[in-house]
């Protein structure tokens, strides 16, 4: 049952920390690190709301080893502002693209990546981009008109 | 997009309003846009304790015994609860309202009636360490035959889920194992009918499936306090639950909720609060129990599942002059607020259209599933589903356009509803024709010219020179005043009824903070004694009598 030590870079700033024996990164960032803003929802990698960035490529968080990260580079939806809003963070704000908050973080990396490596993305592939994120409230059309409002750049940060 | 029709009811409107129809910002979204919206989980706490059920295999089972010695031996286990912990063990979600017996035990220790029914609860150090001795827990079960159908659990002879509701209903008002809508006389009408329109249709239970699963926090707090972080969407319904379940004055406990992670229904049972208000009150330490996405999936109440027989009377042109309804509310295996989704559905009943013959004998019925709760215009959208589905059957048999029934039958501003109140503020005939408009049906030059605000009152205004009344469902033995045992069990009388089995002893706070297990030793409570067996409430029953209409104790 040894820690790990785990140095890795979150959202742009060096961490040091202990990851215990078998953590996931979801709690080793949550419970270790003090980052809450990947969410557990299913813990089997099925709903999305841990997703966060490593590397620049989503990955949940549930299903990735503490030590994985190691050495890397971790983003998360409270890094999200340099330091203002991400346009991103706006345009979800500005057309009702969240009701209970709780898919939130993780459909904002998620959207993130696909802009970093796209930035204009059509319908189809802002879809396919947050199609690993449930949502149980907003339907998604509300979601889907934020991320193109800020590819199409109609939104100002 | 919304689109506004302003051209309707324009002269009962004003116009004047400040932020309907235009675009506004939830003042919560910039927490939610920065993951900074403090759920019950983002609550961090020094020595946090987990907490994790022991759950029944079996749909129906006694419980012969639970042994939890090897698990309480096991790395990081502080305690193991079973339900003699728990000082009030048994509870209805309504008694806050006065509505329905206790029947639902905290930690059940005498049998369990469905699948993943808690029976023990294990508070160790990680979570992981609460998993493995969960399973170290040797429950000696003996299995019960189960009953999984509505109609198979009201049939003689069927498994009994319950002690306390004979043949497995609910027990309406003391008086009727169903709840009765009765408003003129559908068998006459049915005899002089054009035509006979039958109907069986079946929804299944729905889990709410919010992304965030249901949990609580709770830590000691100063001054023999207690607070509680939990994702309810009925704070003070829990706040309540929690008071009544542990013996505490309510203000001891310091609740704190508000951001929920979707709740649709599923966060209203209060099923957390108690049991980590009491870890934290065994153990003196903050305790976490929530449930993971499979317990959230099984064990977590959904939207019941509901059986309606509807059988219409109507003249060859379209006119529906009576509606028999015969429903199943799949209760599950406890109460939970089923019981209310069918006083709520039958005010709703015979859906928006006047018909001046209506009928309805509709049961809660206990099975050995999932007990069901609330979800989104529960009572309501299974029987609608079930009407509108029948208003295309009726429309097919008398050949018209449904759009054009539903125009024909609903309900005009001034007729009377089968419970007796006026119509009012209707609309449906409008949506009818915008409805009618978009999809491109055109309609007769009758039902284009049709409003809700014509035609209606007058004849329509009547209620019924003669109601067939019965006595069918009759039930002795109930209380018809109240349903409140407020500790003393003043109802049912009948032979079935449990003893109460409430030991009077609240958990042991923590003053200074108690070691993990002292509780036994601890000192009577404070707070004011229970009371004695049968007797009558003594305290001001006037918050549940102004829900009590809604229930229908109150003379009209």
């Amino acid at each position: 049952m040894a820690k790990k030590p785990v140095n890795f870079t979150l959202n742009g700033d060096a961490r040091a920390a202990f990851a215990e024996d078998g953590q996931n990164l979801l709690e080793f960032l949550r419970r270790g690190v003090g980052d809450m803003s990947p969410k557990y929802g299913c813990g089997q990698g099925t709903c999305g709301a841990c997703t966060v960035m490593i590397d620049g490529e989503t990955q949940l968080s549930c299903l990735v080893l503490a030590e994985a990260v190691d050495g890397k580079e971790v983003r998360t939806a409270s890094g999200l502002p340099s330091p203002a809003l991400d346009p991103l963070q706006v345009a979800f704000m500005e057309n009702f693209a969240a009701q209970c908050g709780y898919c939130t973080p993780g459909m904002l990396v998620s959207a993130r990546a696909l802009l970093d490596r796209n930035p204009r993305p059509s319908r189809e592939e802002v879809i396919e981009a947050i199609s690993g994120n449930l949502c149980r409230c907003t339907g998604y059309e509300t979601i889907i008109q934020a991320i193109l409002a800020v590819a199409e750049g109609r939104v100002r940060a | 997009m919304i689109e506004f029709r302003k051209e309707f009811f324009a002269n009962e409107r004003d116009d004047d309003l400040n932020e309907i129809g235009k675009p506004t910002r939830r003042q919560d979204i910039l927490g939610h846009v920065t993951g900074r919206s403090p759920f019950f989980d983002d609550h961090q706490f020094d020595g946090l304790l987990h907490l994790r059920c022991v759950r029944s295999p079996h749909h129906h089972a006694r419980i012969r015994r639970v042994d939890a010695s090897q698990a309480e031996k096991m790395p990081g286990v502080v305690r193991v609860l079973t339900g003699k912990d728990v000082p009030a063990n048994l509870n209805t979600l309504l008694s806050l309202l006065d509505f329905g017996i206790d029947d639902e035990p905290i930690l059940s220790d005498k049998k369990v009636a469905y699948r993943g029914e808690p029976v023990a609860a294990v508070i160790a150090a990680t979570e992981a360490q609460a998993r493995a001795a969960v399973k170290a827990v040797r429950v000696d079960w003996e299995v019960l035959p189960h009953v999984l159908d509505v109609e198979e659990a009201i049939k003689p002879g069927a498994p009994k889920v319950l002690d306390i509701y004979p043949n497995n209903k609910f027990v309406y008002h003391g008086k009727y194992d169903h709840q009765k809508l009765r408003f003129g006389d559908v068998e006459a009408a049915f005899a002089s009918a054009d035509h006979i329109v039958e109907g069986r249709y079946q929804m299944s239970p729905i889990e709410q499936a919010p992304i965030e699963t249901c949990g609580a926090i709770a830590a000691p707090e100063q001054n023999g306090r207690y607070v509680c972080y939990t994702s309810t969407q009925a704070l003070f319904f829990s706040l309540g639950t929690a008071a009544k379940v542990l013996q505490t004055p309510s203000s001891k406990l310091h609740f704190v909720g508000g951001t929920v992670g979707g709740g649709f229904g599923g966060k209203v049972d209060s099923i957390h609060e108690p049991l980590a208000i009491l870890g934290a009150m065994l153990t003196g330490r903050p305790v976490k129990y929530a449930w993971d996405r499979e317990e959230e999936m099984q064990v977590g109440a959904p939207r019941g599942a509901e059986r309606w027989y509807i059988k219409d009377a109507v003249n060859r042109d379209g006119r529906i002059t009576a509606r028999k309804f015969i429903g199943y509310f799949d209760s599950g295996a406890y109460t939970r607020l089923s019981s209310y989704a069918i006083i709520k559905g039958v005010g709703h009943l015979p859906g928006p259209y006047t018909i001046p013959n209506v009928y309805a004998d509709v049961y809660c019925v206990y099975t050995n599933r999932t007990p069901a709760t609330a979800m989104r215009g529960f009572g309501i959208t299974g029987v609608d589903f079930a009407i509108e589905t029948h208003m295309d059957k009726v429309a097919e048999t008398v050949g018209l356009n449904p759009i054009e029934l539903r125009i024909l039958n609903s309900y005009r501003d001034g007729d009377m509803k089968a419970h007796r109140r006026e119509a009012k503020n209707c609309a449906l005939v409008e949506c009818c024709q915008v409805v009618a408009e978009k999809a491109g049906v055109t309609l007769s030059a009758e039902a284009k010219a049709a409003t809700s605000m014509t035609g209606g009152g007058g004849e329509r205004a009547r209620i019924p020179n003669y109601t067939a009344t019965d006595q069918n469902g009759r039930v002795e033995g109930f209380d018809t005043g109240s349903y409140a045992r407020k500790g003393g069990g003043t109802s049912p009388v009948s032979a079935s009824a449990p003893p109460n089995p409430q030991p009077a002893r609240a958990p042991q706070p923590a003053s200074p903070p108690p070691s993990a297990k002292t509780p036994e030793q601890a000192p009577p409570r404070s707070g004011p004694p229970p009371q004695p067996p049968g007797a009558r409430p003594a305290a001001s029953r006037s918050g549940a009598m102004r829900f009590s209409s809604l229930a229908g104790f109150r003379r009209r």
